[in-house]
């Protein structure tokens, strides 16, 4: 087990970064130093090769104890009318502690990928979906539709690991698998078959996804379109899409909606969720969202189960409320509702907004903030410095996390705890 | 600490003893026999209350995937009932999928110490137990689910001795740190993946075949083979479907004496008969229960207005999709592993079927004779919301209240129900085995459940009150470990409970195959896959209760 090899060399050590959880890399440690020797990608690898710079807090720029930064920050908590928490970028206990003390400040729990989150979240509180896993992908998928996404991006190793396969349970070969992509195409060569067939691409421009999404819905209940063609697309060619995907046994539609990033995306999602329901009808298909990188689906869950809400999670008022659009970060800072900005990430490296108002930052050392906030407390990173569980894209798989190093770097849950400790002393 | 809960009328079925009057002495979490000459350090006086053990709920969706997914699918819901940090307790939701937090306070306001996870699918077992792990002031474990994944499925359509069948179940069990094994539509949740639409009993699954029947007796003769204290818990074929009622008879019949509990068997009773081809099957039901020593039943009774449901069985939830009020839904497949469905559902007491449905869930309450084989459940939150327990308990404790409830649900339903006829109340004595010592039993907590020398002090005292329901809305006290959490409707002390597993033996050559297994086929390394106790334990909060299994097991 990767907690339990005694070379420096770890193996199976599983990826918080990645969203579809990798669990086979190979690190080497080196007092600080961590190297990914194998099955890294240009997401992982950089992710957990990123150096631990900073081990000491610091208030306005000045190194300082943990005990004088958590005081420090626990003053201007106390002090704040509407701190608004944003990040997240965690797993789960520096989620569950962040919680505790966003109840306890009466603040807002927002993330730094909240947007594109929303895109599917949004969804499936209005409409539902009917969704598949990576491992049903892997063992059953026969075609694979991407829409507007080019998959290799976020997700370099998902083509690797779940469509060309070596084998699969049902005796179905893997590399027959069809590719359809549409709107975006894909960026390198990931969705070529392993004889080198490529997928099948129907480019398209952006401002016509909602259209295209919509007619191959329309198509699927069997409606007659009266146009031609849609965003340079023949309904020739979406007619062909919607019958193989009528004639597969297990067809999945996939896409990351952080690559969706135009306005009512959510729109988009929702008409592919309908395909998807409506193919269902006669033969068997999911949906499946790719997303969730470096703990924003980790956070989003634990959240969920907390508050019953998965983000932009707001308890002014005493208890949680969600709105997407009333509890966002950039909102709240441009209105003047938030008078603090306390950002938690220990997995993500994305840094906080510059803004006027006080900001506090408990994240993974080595990230870099645009201005000295008045309170920096390095953390260590789940996964790396100690234990913790992700989840990755697909919600239902969470896996442990091993320490990897002695950082001496505290946990931002160690951390969030001792300011709410600290705030019961004021 | 030496605690004496003074002359409370004591009803603990697990010692015979129904409304006696005594003492009950706590020291360090469990009760003891005396005080061994100490002086108690405190001493509540319970003259003129009644004293149970803390309720234990055998079958509540408390946590997983799907719980998840229905708190996600319903954020309206949420609104109409939020929960507002008071006190000790934090700020969170309540009604049909309320938040981990919420759901551990409104259990124990009601006096339940234990809540109990029917459908945890292996691959999402760290999510259940991260899950109830923020659920506070209550014991939890799970059922593992198993019987559509496709590791089990290939070992026995390839024929595999039943001895390589017991090592999986064993090795899942340990894996996913769980105390049963549940099979939810066997069978049915990988036959819908490879498109088909429904699975009888003796129908076979295309891919596999192999049958639900066969399915349910390998689960059970594996279950019982390894000593696992709790029956093979069976969420059976063709959930909701008018006629069910003879698959469940079928059920009963074809499980040949093998111990087996029928969950929520309210939804698997129904007949055909009448103009609208829908009719109580639970006269026939409670007649097989009484008959068959080796079944015990929990009922999954609905009550009237909106929830939830949340279930393993794809297949069926998919089907009934269309009945999802607001008319949204979720349906998954689930890594090689299972399914999951989430419709929202509305119960309306003037709609013939759903006025029936209640009808049939009671009837199976009155009919079935003998408590020790029946449990008081609403299948949280598919029946009802957890919440509702209070009620239910009246309407099986108060015949003129039930018939009152009768009298205003949709006639036609009420006409052709014998509910009006059954005489039956509830005792206290009844209610505390359904509710406490028999659960306990089946599960096999030899220290919940009962007020014994040696019982972990999980402790509910109320006021006698004419109206039951408030009675058990509201206890005076609980007591979680000891611990007083709940005085008079407060919550005073948030403490966090136990986590029941069982550790069944097997022969760990079953690993190797199992890791070709997931090499091959699944996503993740096979030693990232099971459980560790650090998971469980690590942040102080949780504490591991290994119960031991009848042959064979480890204790």
């Amino acid at each position: 087990m990767s907690d339990q090899v005694s070379a420096e060399i770890r193996s199976n050590v599983p990826s918080p970064f990645c969203g579809i959880a990798s669990d086979d890399l190979q690190i080497q440690v080196s007092g600080l130093s961590v190297r990914v020797v194998a099955n890294g990608d240009a997401v992982t690898t950089p992710a957990f090769e990123l150096p631990a710079d900073a081990l000491k807090p610091r208030v306005a720029g000045v190194e300082c104890s943990l005990d004088e930064a958590c005081a420090r920050a626990a003053e201007l908590i106390s002090r704040s009318h509407g701190p608004v928490f944003s990040g997240f970028g965690t797993d789960v206990n520096d989620t569950r502690a962040a919680l505790s003390l966003i109840d306890r400040c009466r603040g807002v729990f927002d993330q730094k990928r909240a947007e594109p989150s929303l895109r599917n979240l949004l969804v499936v509180a209005d409409s539902g979906w009917m969704a598949t896993t990576l491992g049903e992908v892997k063992n059953r998928a026969d075609v694979l539709v991407v829409f507007g996404t080019d998959i290799e991006d976020g997700f370099p190793r998902f083509f690797e690991r779940f469509v060309w396969n070596r084998e699969t349970l049902f005796g179905q070969d893997p590399a027959a698998r069809e590719v359809i992509y549409i709107g975006r195409e894909p960026g390198g060569r990931a969705a070529y078959a392993p004889d080198g067939r490529a997928p099948w691409v129907l480019p398209c421009p952006p401002e016509s996804w909602p259209d295209v999404a919509a007619a191959l819905t329309a198509l699927a209940r069997g409606a007659r379109l009266q146009a031609n063609e849609i965003g340079g697309l023949a309904i020739g060619d979406l007619q062909k899409v919607v019958d193989r995907l009528k004639h597969a046994s297990y067809s999945v539609v996939a896409w990351a909606a952080g690559q969706l990033d135009f306005p009512n995306a959510d729109l988009t999602v929702q008409q592919l969720c309908q395909l998807v329901v409506v193919l269902n009808e006669t033969t068997r298909s999911g949906v499946l969202p790719l997303g969730g990188q470096n703990g924003d689906k980790t956070a989003a869950q634990v959240c969920a189960w907390q508050t019953g809400y998965p983000t932009r999670v707001s308890f002014a008022r005493g208890y949680p409320e969600f709105d997407p659009f009333l509890f966002g970060t950039d909102r709240l800072l441009a209105s003047g509702e938030a008078d603090l900005l306390v950002w938690v990430a220990s997995l993500s490296t994305l840094p906080p907004p510059v803004t006027d108002v006080p900001t506090i930052v408990i994240a993974r050392s080595g990230m870099r903030c645009e201005r000295e906030p008045e309170v920096f407390i390095p953390v260590g990173t789940p996964g790396i410095d100690h234990a913790g569980h992700a989840y990755r894209c697909d919600s239902v798989v969470a896996l442990p996390l091993y320490k990897l190093r002695e950082s001496g770097l505290p946990s931002a849950q160690a951390v969030l705890q001792g300011i709410e400790n600290a705030l019961d002393a004021l | 600490m030496l605690t004496k809960l003074a002359g409370g009328k004591v009803y603990d079925p697990a010692h015979g003893q129904d409304g006696v009057v005594r003492d009950i002495f706590i020291r360090d979490g469990r009760i003891v026999d005396g005080p061994g000459g100490d002086t108690p350090d405190k001493v509540y006086d319970l003259s003129g209350r009644i004293v149970m053990a803390g309720a234990i709920d055998m079958h509540t969706h408390i946590g997983g995937g799907k719980v998840t997914i229905a708190r996600t699918l319903l954020p309206e819901d949420h609104r109409g009932d939020p929960a507002v940090r008071e006190g000790l307790m934090r700020g969170g939701c309540g009604h049909a999928a309320p938040s981990t937090l919420t759901t551990g306070y409104r259990y124990a306001e009601m006096g339940y110490t234990a809540g109990f996870e029917p459908a945890v699918l292996p691959i999402n077992a760290r999510q259940a137990h991260m899950e109830m792990a923020d659920v506070p002031l209550l014991d939890v474990g799970g059922y593992v689910m198993l019987g559509s994944d496709d590791f089990f499925l290939r070992l026995l359509s390839s024929g595999a001795d039943q001895r390589l069948i017991n090592d999986y179940v064993a090795w899942t069990i340990r894996s996913s740190q769980c105390i049963g094994v549940k099979v939810v539509n066997p069978g049915g949740i990988s036959a819908f993946k490879f498109n088909q639409r429904k699975l009888d009993l003796d129908e076979d699954h295309t891919y596999y075949g192999v049958t639900p029947r066969q399915i349910l007796q390998s689960l059970a003769r594996a279950v019982h083979e390894l000593g696992v204290p709790h029956p093979l818990h069976v969420h059976g074929c063709n959930l909701g479907v008018p006629g069910n009622v003879d698959t469940t008879l079928n059920t009963i019949a074809g499980i040949e004496g093998l111990p087996m509990h029928l969950t929520h068997v309210q939804f698997h009773s129904y007949g055909t008969e009448g103009d609208r081809k829908f009719s109580s099957g639970a006269a026939r039901i409670a007649e097989a229960v009484n008959a068959n020593k080796n079944i015990t039943v929990d009922v999954g009774q609905i009550l009237f207005g909106a929830t939830v449901t949340a279930s393993g069985d794809s297949m069926r939830q998919h089907a009934n999709a269309g009945h999802a009020n607001p008319a949204k839904w979720v349906c998954m497949d689930i890594e090689c592993d299972a399914g999951c469905g989430v419709v929202p559902f509305k119960y309306r007491d003037q709609n013939f079927v759903n006025a029936l449905q209640w009808c049939i869930g009671l009837e199976v309450f009155l009919m079935v004779e003998d408590p020790w084989r029946v449990f008081l459940t609403t299948d949280h939150p598919n029946g009802a919301p957890f919440t509702s327990y209070p009620h239910l308990i009246k309407l099986l404790m108060d015949r003129s209240f039930r018939n009152d409830m009768l009298a205003t649900i949709n006639p036609d339903a009420a006409a052709l129900s014998n509910l009006g006829a059954l005489d039956r109340e509830y005792s206290l004595y009844e209610i505390a085995i359904m509710t406490r010592a028999g659960a306990a039993r089946l599960l096999g907590l030899s220290d919940r459940g009962h007020l014994g020398a040696g019982a972990g002090a999980d402790i509910t005292v109320y006021s006698p009150q004419d109206d039951v329901e408030k009675m058990f809305e509201a206890p005076d006290y609980v007591f979680k470990d000891g611990e007083l959490v709940v005085d008079h409707g407060t919550i005073v002390n948030v403490v966090w409970g136990n986590v029941h597993t069982i550790r069944p033996e097997y022969d760990r050559s079953i690993e190797g195959r199992l890791k070709d297994y997931f090499d091959r086929y699944l996503t993740m390394h096979v030693d990232n896959f099971p459980i560790s106790d650090w998971e469980l334990e690590g942040d102080g909060r949780s504490k591991i209760l290994i119960h031991p299994c009848r042959t064979g097991g480890r204790s």
